[in-house]
């Protein structure tokens, strides 16, 4: 699957989309294919003040519970209901219609030290050598 | 995301079969100790292979399992005195060629290990005992049979398992055996020529819950890939996926098979686990029995469990149980969602008073109450075959 080029990522596998001021956040196609038939989705509310690198969330496949971090801090304005009764769409549709939440950011110069599609993808075909070496 | 199963590198135990999972693109994950094979994408992923094997075929490396074997040291009856001695089921009602669910206990009436025990002759038993505990049960089985007429001698290195588990795994296995499977009832195994090796053991045994096979050929890689290329050719027709532990606990689970180190542990005994029925107290002395028969007198502090998780979330190993105003009232020692039910199980110690059907509980998941209820056990059995089935 294809990392759009206009993302962001972070190391922990969560990729951020700003538009309009509003930051939408979701977990990678290398994430979902980690940790497999994804079952449960657990998001902060509208409103919730998220911060950079603390856990805002879980998504739990069949086998573990993973947590997701916050790229960058600010509120949440929408979280994805749709991923409660179709949690198993963020296997399918990892980067468009499951992302997870909407945040309006508090500064989005934080999203600066994020990777583009490229370093990405070069960071995870080194975890792949690393894991099969 | 942080995943549970993030990739590692550090000196593990291989299978003989590890390059082949490998190949096939398996998700490999450190399972005590051992690189084993999670899940295949290829298969279509846990879920895919858990229905698998409720529906028609999966095939599991499982030579990750140790084998002891315990032979008569000359006069007979020097084995089974032995085995008789080191576990909790009676091996004097085996005949040759069957099988038994056991256990190895302490003194104290905890578990060493669980395992199976065939009888391959005259006095001669296989014990079929699990990965994590392989060194610890050698030297236990050495140490205390040391004080009887036998010969002790581990085979764990020498076969490659595989498990051939399904409904239509008879179908699958007969293709590739000239053993009459038909005639093999449940936990009674026999030796045939599989794939062109004579003389292997074929017992029809499994942890899954459904009817199925284990095969235990020479571990040497080349006969190894090629017994799992052929098994799974032969299933190609039935559809049949390579399996990885993933779906292997799932299937146990719904099935309550209890797994060392959740279920079962040195912590936890024989009548808490409800395991009774395949301990024989009435067959003699053995380790553990005096402390199960004070154990016994002095009722049980806590039960295993099956529970069903009626609030949105997955209770998992390690979770605690909870009344209704938050006081802890035990643990859940396994737990997932279930692939052939839909819905979130568990298994927990709790106390007597809390594990009757329909009793309700709480598990704390990250600090939520989540509401839950006791539900009979196994949460799936699997069909009867009917007489017409039987027949085909």
């Amino acid at each position: 699957m294809a990392y759009p080029k206009n993302y962001r990522y972070t190391k922990e596998h969560e990729w951020v989309n700003v538009e309009g001021g509003l930051a939408t956040i979701g977990i990678t196609d290398y994430a979902q294919h980690e940790l497999g038939d994804v079952v449960f989705v657990e998001l902060p509310k509208p409103g919730t003040k998220i911060e950079t690198g603390k856990s805002f969330g879980n998504v739990e496949s069949v086998k573990a519970v993973s947590e997701i971090y916050a790229p960058a801090a600010g509120e949440v304005i929408e979280a994805n209901g749709e991923l409660q009764n179709t949690p198993e769409k963020i296997n399918t549709d990892p980067h468009g219609s499951a992302w997870l939440i909407k945040v309006r950011l508090t500064n989005a110069a934080e999203l600066g030290g994020l990777m583009d599609a490229s370093a990405y993808e070069a960071y995870i075909a080194a975890k792949s050598t690393e894991a099969s070496a | 995301m942080e995943s549970a199963a993030t990739p590692y590198k550090s000196v593990l135990r291989r299978t003989p079969l590890n390059a082949m999972h490998r190949r096939l693109g398996a998700k490999m994950v450190n399972f005590d100790g051992w690189d084993m094979p999670v899940e295949y994408p290829s298969s279509g992923g846990l879920m895919t292979e858990h229905k698998a094997v409720r529906a028609s075929v999966g095939v599991f490396d499982v030579s990750h399992m140790g084998d002891i074997r315990i032979r008569s040291g000359g006069k007979p009856g020097g084995a089974l005195a032995a085995v008789q001695h080191i576990s909790m089921n009676d091996a004097s009602k085996l005949a040759i060629g069957q099988a038994h669910y056991s256990a190895m206990l302490y003194p104290e009436g905890t578990f060493v290990d669980d395992v199976i025990v065939h009888r391959l002759g005259e006095d001669d038993y296989l014990l079929v005992i699990n990965a994590g505990t392989r060194e610890k049960d050698i030297s236990w089985v050495q140490e205390n049979t040391k004080n009887f007429d036998c010969v002790v001698e581990e085979l764990s290195d020498a076969y490659t398992q595989l498990a051939i588990q399904g409904p239509r795994a008879v179908d699958l296995l007969q293709k590739v055996t000239d053993a009459e499977l038909n005639g093999i009832k449940n936990y009674w195994f026999t030796h045939g020529t599989v794939c062109g090796l004579k003389n292997t053991l074929i017992a029809r045994t499994g942890y899954t819950g459904e009817d199925g096979f284990e095969i235990y050929v020479p571990s040497d890689v080349a006969t190894s890939e090629k017994v799992w290329n052929q098994v799974l050719d032969a299933g190609r027709e039935f559809a049949a996926v390579p399996c990885g532990l993933g779906c292997r606990n799932t299937l146990r689970l719904e099935s309550k098979m209890a797994l060392y180190g959740h279920e079962i542990s040195n912590k936890i005994n024989v009548w808490e686990a409800g395991l009774d029925r395949y301990c024989k107290m009435e067959k003699g002395g053995f380790i553990g029995r005096a402390a199960l028969e004070q154990a016994r007198a002095a009722g049980l502090r806590r039960a295993l469990a099956g529970i069903e998780m009626i609030d949105r979330g997955i209770a998992r190993d390690g979770y605690r149980c909870c009344n209704e105003v938050g006081d802890a009232i035990g643990v859940v020692t396994s737990g997932s969602p279930s692939p052939t039910l839909g819905k979130n199980i568990a298994l927990a110690y709790v106390p007597p008073a809390c594990s009757a059907v329909g009793a309700v509980l709480y598990v704390e998941i990250r600090g939520q109450k989540c509401k839950a209820q006791v539900v009979p056990t196994p949460f799936y059995k699997r069909p009867k075959k009917t007489a017409v089935q039987q027949l085909s």
